[in-house]
């Protein structure tokens, strides 16, 4: 089942590609690294190279050294760019503070997001760093390379920028660290043109959607999460580049309520993969954990010693909705009960499976705590089923879309806007009823806004007819 | 078409509308699957930890996929990722894939090549001594912690990323190489309350604060800044309009209502609220993203502050410490740390950590009443003894 890019992508070859000579990619030895000093005087830096942690010291040191020997036609910014970056990452230890300044509005030609502008604010010790913008790089769903791939970013981005990065941002981007303004439109030229590649969103636009490994590698994933944020992406790229929206929109998509990419926390439109049929058991398997011949959870607590695996101790009185038991040497579990909640999946992963008749729940308005506390995304469509192309998903989105960039106000999450009009009204603007599904709880205070179309005779009464039957 | 080396490329900044291509989107992902991964897309039957960091899927088909999870920093070079496309071209074709959290996943598709490529990451260090690419982060154990910019790119930070999450990671590097916990630990950590990481649902938040109010720039204030967003951005009406003494617009802040989310700052470049002495590191615990057996829950402050004490952290590295080997010592097993202290109590979570309760992490702010406890179901610790001693009950 390959799939096909809507538009033809040429392979990248970074033998056709590449910037670099192997003799400049490898122009240090190790004994040269160990002795080298950078220019600035930088103790509590040095002491992360220390630890058996990865030290991103040590790597950016690499970066430096590399620089310092590439010859100055082989790089657009300036060499010392790194060394400068530690330099005022330990001036702002000493002082306590950071050391970028506020904003700066660059860009790139016809998009409003993708690019962040950064400064120094001590550009006169630090001048290689002066301008340090960041670019955001739309990443292929999951995050899986091939290195022709990676080889060519990494030559695009030491030639015309620092060479650091992050893998990646926490939204997903791959993250280009620090070029000059004047580099942003060659870089974005080179992107689009050589690499067929664009940027990610920023500001008041979707942001680059995300997933979890789904059916790449995960016998979890209840549909085709990297099909569905390839194609949404793709559809909503003006929305990804243009920002019109009151405030930022994630979408996130979870093969399983497993939540691998913490969907239910941070985006304002979650997908959550679940099933509607029953849990696949496979009884023989079922009897191996029992008979301790597998280990329980994938074998993820084998570090310490936590005794015989005990079925009735660690699944079935542990399943939240008791919904589980066994009768006759077989374990039973009460589907229309179960609340699929994956602890019994998680545990036994050989001998259950979730379901075959798969979609998604759609959750909506999860935001971090800026401004009125974090909220995390209500359970709002408990199923659908999604396929190629989405209409379903996609008519949801638009309507939702329609209204928050109607009432949002400036800044205002999705979560937001809906506590600020209620849920009601929200349901009302998706066209669904109400379901207990949606509440942990019905209200326990009675203060229903009554609509006047729900009262016989309406609200327009007259004090004198009032009045006739009672005395002031 | 290779890459240019012209200065430009081949943008012409006379005429920059020129050839544009946009809306282009991210790549497909299809191509940078593995064969294996291609030939069993969907297959997957169930898979198993073979050991810390090592897993193996396997398929309908039969086939097995072995993978190596890596540690990785989320801030790299060029010259890093050169390296992992060098391992991955020599063990796994030429593929290589990055998690959620920042690790690094090579995978190959037999037992054989899975010894030299696991015996090969773990001899690459960095010339000052640490590891590369350590195996780990799977199962019952502690996995990377996902975080944010912080001194190195970030103009909001009250403390730096980076640097801490290197010291914490130092600190437990054993439990990153080691399935020793009741159930998985993510913690997370975030510069300043934007919170770009959302930390807000891990089982350890590591969160910068700031303690002072905004200083506020009268000079340029009226320049730089649209004033009624200003004062709109403040979500507790703590600022409003105001003159200086020369007749300048500006504002005022009372410095009473401030709770330091910098919301205003964001909106304002001329009220700073960073600090040396003001900023610090607030810790929350408990919080999860995962549906298995509870739902998913927030995190919760359980130490108000602690110094940003660079580049080290001690304190933090201590109190992180201090909560996991409770947390390891007592939760029953599949208890994340949140399910733990909600089964005994957070009273006892408290006593069992040895943390200080004080008045800081009482809620104060919005739907505050959600979190008091109304009812008389409690348990005895030293500090409700305290609170009876000073009511003249004992």
């Amino acid at each position: 089942m390959a799939f096909e890019p809507k538009e033809p992508q040429k392979e990248l070859k970074y033998e056709e590609l590449r910037i670099y000579t192997d003799e400049e990619l490898n122009n240090y030895t190790e004994e040269e690294l160990k002795n080298f000093k950078i220019k600035h005087d930088i103790p509590d830096v040095e002491e992360l190279e220390k630890g058996p942690w990865p030290s991103f010291v040590a790597d950016a040191k690499r970066e430096a050294l590399h620089r310092q020997k590439l010859p100055e036609d082989r790089m657009m910014i300036a060499r010392e760019c790194v060394e400068d970056l530690l330099g005022q990452l330990q001036l702002s230890f000493d002082d306590g503070e950071t050391h970028w300044k506020h904003g700066g509005i660059v860009g790139v030609f016809g998009y409003g997001g993708g690019v962040i502008g950064r400064y120094s604010d001590v550009p006169e010790k630090f001048p290689s760093i002066a301008h340090f913008h960041t670019l955001r790089v739309n990443q292929p769903a999951s995050k899986f390379y091939n290195s022709d791939y990676l080889r060519t970013i990494c030559d695009l981005w030491e030639f015309r920028g620092s060479g650091l990065m992050n893998m990646h941002g926490s939204t997903g981007d791959i993250i280009f660290l620090g070029t000059f303004t004047e580099q942003l439109e060659p870089i974005f030229y080179e992107l689009t043109h050589v690499l067929q590649q664009d940027l990610g969103g920023s500001g008041s636009n979707l942001r680059t959607p995300s997933c979890c490994i789904g059916r790449a590698r995960c016998e979890w994933a209840c549909f085709d999460t990297q099909d569905m944020c390839y194609e949404l992406t793709h559809y909503y790229q003006d929305e990804l580049h243009r920002p019109a929206f009151p405030y930022k929109f994630k979408f996130k998509f979870d093969g399983c309520p497993n939540c691998c990419v913490a969907s239910i926390a941070r985006a304002d439109m979650s997908f959550i993969g679940t099933w509607r049929d029953e849990i696949r058991i496979d009884q023989e398997a079922v009897q191996a954990y029992i008979n301790g011949e597998i280990p329980p959870n994938a074998g993820a607590h084998a570090g310490k010693d936590w005794g015989k695996f005990d079925i009735q101790k660690e699944v079935i009185d542990l399943c939240p909705t008791k919904c589980m038991w066994m009768e006759d040497g077989k374990l039973m579990i009460d589907n229309k009960e179960c609340t699929r909640c994956m602890h019994c999946i998680n545990v036994m992963p050989q001998a259950l499976r979730p379901g075959t008749d798969t979609g998604v729940s759609i959750l909506f308005g999860a935001k971090a705590p800026i401004l009125e506390g974090a909220q995390m995304s209500m359970l709002t469509i408990p199923f659908m089923k999604v396929e190629p192309p989405y209409d379903n998903v996609k008519e949801l989105i638009e309507k939702v879309w329609d209204w928050w960039m109607e009432e949002g106000r400036n800044r205002e999450r999705l979560g937001e806007l809906i506590q600020r009009y209620g849920v009601p009204k929200f349901l009302e603007v998706i066209e669904v009823p109400p379901m207990p599904q949606m509440v942990k709880e019905p209200r326990s205070n009675p203060y229903i806004f009554w609509k006047e179309e729900d009262v016989p005779g309406g609200w327009q009464r007259d004090i004198k007819d009032y009045r006739a039957r009672h005395k002031r | 078409m290779a890459l240019s080396t012209e200065r430009f490329g081949r943008y012409n900044p006379d005429k920059p509308m020129e050839n544009r291509n946009t809306d282009l989107g991210p790549r497909h992902f299809w191509q940078y699957f593995p064969p294996i991964i291609q030939k069993n897309y969907g297959k997957w039957k169930y898979h198993e930890i073979l050991e810390p960091g090592v897993l193996v899927h396997v398929s309908e088909t039969g086939d097995k996929v072995f993978t190596v999870r890596c540690g990785g920093c989320r801030f790299m070079t060029v010259e890093h990722v050169r390296e992992i496309c060098e391992i991955a071209d020599k063990y796994c074709d030429g593929y290589v894939r990055f998690t959620t959290r920042n690790n690094i996943e090579f995978m190959v598709d037999s037992p054989e090549k899975l010894e030299a490529l696991k015996k090969d990451l773990m001899s690459r260090k960095h010339v000052s001594g640490s590891y590369k690419f350590p195996i780990g982060g799977t199962g019952a154990g502690l996995t990377n912690i996902v975080h944010t910019q912080g001194y190195l790119h970030c103009h909001t930070p009250a403390t730096d990323a980076s640097s801490m999450v290197k010291a914490v990671l130092d600190e437990l590097f054993e439990y990153f190489q080691g399935m020793t916990f009741p159930a998985q630990v993510r913690i997370s950590m975030a510069c300043c309350l934007n919170m770009c990481g959302a930390v807000h649902c891990s089982d350890i938040a590591l969160l910068g604060y700031h303690r002072k109010p905004p200083v506020i720039d009268h000079e340029v204030i009226e320049a730089m800044c649209e004033i009624p967003l200003v004062i709109a951005a403040c979500p507790t009406g703590a600022i409003s309009p105001a003159k200086t003494e020369d007749g300048k617009k500006t504002v005022k802040i009372k410095q009473d209502r401030c709770m330091f989310c910098g919301n205003c700052y964001t909106m304002c470049l001329a009220v700073p609220l960073a600090d040396k002495e003001g900023d610090g590191v607030t810790i929350l615990a408990g919080g999860k993203v995962s549906n298995r057996i509870h739902p998913p829950k927030f995190s919760k402050v359980v130490v108000p502050y602690l110094p940003n004490n660079f580049p080290r952290y001690p304190e933090v590295c201590e109190t992180v410490k201090k909560i996991l080997e409770a947390y390891a010592a007592d939760a029953n097993k599949y208890e994340r740390i949140g399910d733990w202290a909600e089964r005994i109590g957070w009273e006892k979570f408290f006593e069992k950590c040895d943390l200080p309760f004080t008045e800081h992490l009482i809620d104060d702010y919005r739907l505050a009443y959600d979190t008091y406890r109304t009812s008389t179901l409690f348990k005895y610790t030293e500090a409700a003894w305290e609170v009876s001693k000073a009511a003249g009950g004992v």
